[in-house]
């Protein structure tokens, strides 16, 4: 569909005559756009508004009105954000002058907000020249379909058997081979506990070259990181590995790369494995800080069975929390509080069961990826926070969780036997 | 801990060796030597291995009295010697260590992840690994067992998660800063121990030189920006509720119902099996 409106002078002229034998059905057309709380055709055919119903409500509890005239929903202003968010400028780098690698985290087979402000460095140490490309090695499984937006021009995937799991001496080798296959002139890695900052020192050990670690900024070819410990900034030459902390620099958003597949052609000699992974441990969660749990249940005024919550908790996995109201009855340790006064947390997934969002508890899980709430009250402020809420009472809900899980275990035991 | 083969009654030939390296930390707030969290964490846990007679100190430093007063922190956790192998100001104690390592020959070294003073790049255990082609393992928070010629040891992972590994000896150990705290420093036997001086030429670390240090500015706070297009865009991003909005949620259905709603969530996330 275009955009030029087209006018239709007969429909005018039928809309302007209310005597019209057709005045009712064009309107009826026209007026299907027409008709919301704040603006409908009365039985006379004159448009009526309703002023209380213009605008909406904003945070700080104050009416917007949008004046623009734009449609706030429909096809057009569909086809004109898309054309806004194709306004970013498409970059192929056919070939390459030289490569920037980064050898990404990926928790999860997903860039993280760390390795995208890497992505972002590497971009602006690719583009001070010309044709630099940008080059993202990634270990094990690759999710992530976004890689060409945040300013990937090649991608060297690595996955299957070595690669599983903790392998830092077979990612070594590999890294050794693209090192020799490439010459990257600046490899980057993230400065972190997740593997980056262990595989980044090992192949600068390797290639007996001296990293720039713990790095914040880059400019004008030096670059500045932390030393002893956070209490000097020691600015230097930029060296060939550069292990970097998080907002070194700034996620692409203005261009789109192609992502291209590479293969290295060299083969990996893969070395003598002399760590062997056995697999993750099974961490009791409520020996785990609350402020760093991956998830956690946590409870509120609106809990009554508190065998039920904790016996819950202990199905799940989580870790417990609790609201202040939860702590100031008794029912919660101190240190157990979420929120303002208590503790802010990071989980992944936060379940808040019978908790009302009071804003003092919102704001301890403000980092939270993904929040579920189970509350009586659909109107409640955590509802509206949550990704997925459920409207019930918590201790039924719990319960059933905790039998649903209880039978997939048991499923699962019987097909194991 | 678990010590299968070589009971304690052959210990005395049998037992695992272990040397800590150790350095000079920095109080964060005053300034002041003292022994370095993170070394000290390494040598509680060599502590919680073997015996104190098999555990060796060592740090390569100069010989200011600063520095073996910070020592002494580390001697009074329980051991009777430590060798201090003298170096000059600015020198890179690689190869001093290194030396003295191959002289004690150890099955296990332990080292913090990170110094407190210095460049404090936590490059050392690499380049130690890398030059004596020993294994490395990182981010060791507790050692389960040690069988002949490999251990089992555990490593953790941010939030709190562990990995357990099995690590061929002779291994060259980080620990990380959730292996159990170090032990208080009891003054008496800190003063009674020894510090035995040795003295090795060192280099002098060049391209040190060169840097610029400064004490730590502030990180700029990173800004939101709003990339609009129109004045209506930025009135949007501005009026909209920061948070909320766009969550599903599931109403009028029996708790059963619900419940599986949020398991299946729970799946996907992955934080339940
Ligand atoms: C200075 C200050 C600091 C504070 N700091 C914090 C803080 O750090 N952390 C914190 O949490 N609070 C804090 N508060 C308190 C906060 O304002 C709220 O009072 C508190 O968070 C409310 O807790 P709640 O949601 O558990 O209780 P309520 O507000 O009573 O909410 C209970 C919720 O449970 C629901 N419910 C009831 N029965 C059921 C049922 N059977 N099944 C399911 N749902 C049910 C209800 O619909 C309601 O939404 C602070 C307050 C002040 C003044």
């Amino acid at each position: 569909m275009s955009d030029i409106i087209r006018r239709d002078p007969r429909r005018e002229h039928i809309l302007r005559n209310r005597l019209h034998p057709d005045h009712g059905v064009v309107l009826a057309l026209v007026g299907g756009a027409l008709s919301d709380a704040a603006r409908w055709i009365g039985p006379s055919g004159l448009v009526r508004r309703n002023p209380h119903a213009v605008g909406f409500i904003g945070p700080n509890g104050l009416r917007r009105i949008d004046r623009s005239g734009a449609p706030t929903s429909g096809l057009r202003s569909a086809a004109k954000s898309e054309a806004a968010s194709d306004s970013r400028r498409e970059v192929v780098i056919s070939e390459p002058a030289f490569y920037i690698a980064v050898v990404a985290d990926l928790p999860g087979g997903r860039l993280s907000a760390h390795d995208r402000d890497l992505l972002g460095l590497a971009r602006q140490l690719a583009d001070a020249e010309r044709d630099g490309a940008v080059l993202l090695l990634a270990f094990g499984e690759l999710r992530d379909e976004g890689l060409g937006d945040s300013g990937v021009d090649r991608v060297l995937e690595f996955k299957g058997g070595h690669y599983d799991g903790y392998g830092p001496e077979a990612r070594l080798a590999t890294l050794f081979v693209v090192e020799r296959d490439l010459r990257p002139r600046h490899w980057i890695f993230p400065e972190s506990t997740l593997g980056g900052g262990e595989l980044g020192r090992r192949l600068a050990a390797r290639l007996g070259v001296r990293p720039a670690t713990q790095v914040w900024q880059i400019a004008d070819g030096r670059c500045t990181g932390r030393g002893a410990a956070g209490a000097t900034d020691i600015t230097r030459a930029l060296p060939s590995v550069v292990l970097a902390l998080p907002e070194c620099g700034e996620p692409v958003t203005d261009t789109r790369h192609a992502a291209t597949p590479l293969a290295v052609t060299a083969a990996v000699a893969l070395p003598l494995r002399r760590v062997e992974d056995l697999g993750a441990v099974a961490v009791d969660p409520a020996g785990v800080a609350l402020a760093e749990a991956e998830f956690i249940l946590s409870a509120g005024n609106g809990i009554t069975d508190w065998d039920g919550f904790h016996h819950a908790a202990k199905v799940l996995g989580a870790a417990e929390g609790a609201s202040r109201v939860a702590v100031d009855n008794g029912f919660m340790p101190r240190h157990r509080q979420v929120g303002a006064t208590g503790t802010w947390v990071t989980a992944r997934v936060y379940l808040a069961a019978g908790i009302s969002g009071a804003i003092q508890h919102l704001q301890g899980i403000q980092s939270c990826e993904k929040v579920v709430a189970i509350n009586t009250d659909p109107g409640c402020d955590m509802v509206k926070r949550a990704d997925l809420a459920v409207i019930g009472n918590a201790g039924e809900v719990l319960g059933e969780l905790v039998k649903l899980i209880g039978k997939t275990q048991g499923e699962r035991r019987d097909v194991a036997a | 801990m678990l010590l299968r083969e070589g009971s304690k009654g052959a210990a005395s030939s049998g037992a695992l060796k272990v040397a800590a390296l150790v350095s000079l930390g920095r109080h964060p707030v005053t300034g002041r030597g003292r022994r370095a969290e993170q070394d000290a964490r390494a040598v509680e846990l060599g502590l919680s291995l073997t015996s104190s007679e098999h555990i060796s100190l060592i740090h390569a430093g100069t010989a200011a009295d600063e520095t073996v007063q910070a020592m002494r922190g580390y001697l009074g956790m329980g051991l009777d010697a430590l060798d201090l192998i003298v170096q000059p100001p600015d020198a890179d104690v690689l190869p001093a260590l290194a030396t003295r390592v191959m002289e004690t020959r150890p099955g296990l070294v332990l080292c913090g992840s990170r110094g407190e003073s210095g460049e404090a790049s936590g490059m050392l255990p690499y380049l130690l690994a890398e030059r004596l082609g020993w294994t490395l393992v990182s981010g060791v928070a507790k050692v389960e067992a040690v069988e002949g010629d490999s251990m089992t040891v555990l490593q953790a992972l941010p939030r709190g998660q562990r990995r357990r590994l099995k690590v061929r000896l002779p291994a060259i150990a980080t620990v990380d800063s959730a292996a159990p705290p170090p032990r208080q420093s009891a003054f008496g036997p800190a003063r009674r121990a020894k510090v035995r001086h040795f003295e090795l030429s060192g280099q002098i670390d060049a391209e040190a030189a060169d840097w610029t240090v400064s004490p730590a500015r502030k990180r700029p706070k990173r800004l939101k920006i709003v990339k609009a297009s129109s004045a209506r865009d930025r009135f949007k991003v501005a009026a909209a509720k920061a948070e909320g909005g766009g969550g599903q949620v599931v109403k009028g259905v029996s708790a059963q119902a619900g419940a599986e709603a949020i398991l299946k969530l729970l799946r996907e996330e992955g934080v339940v099996r």
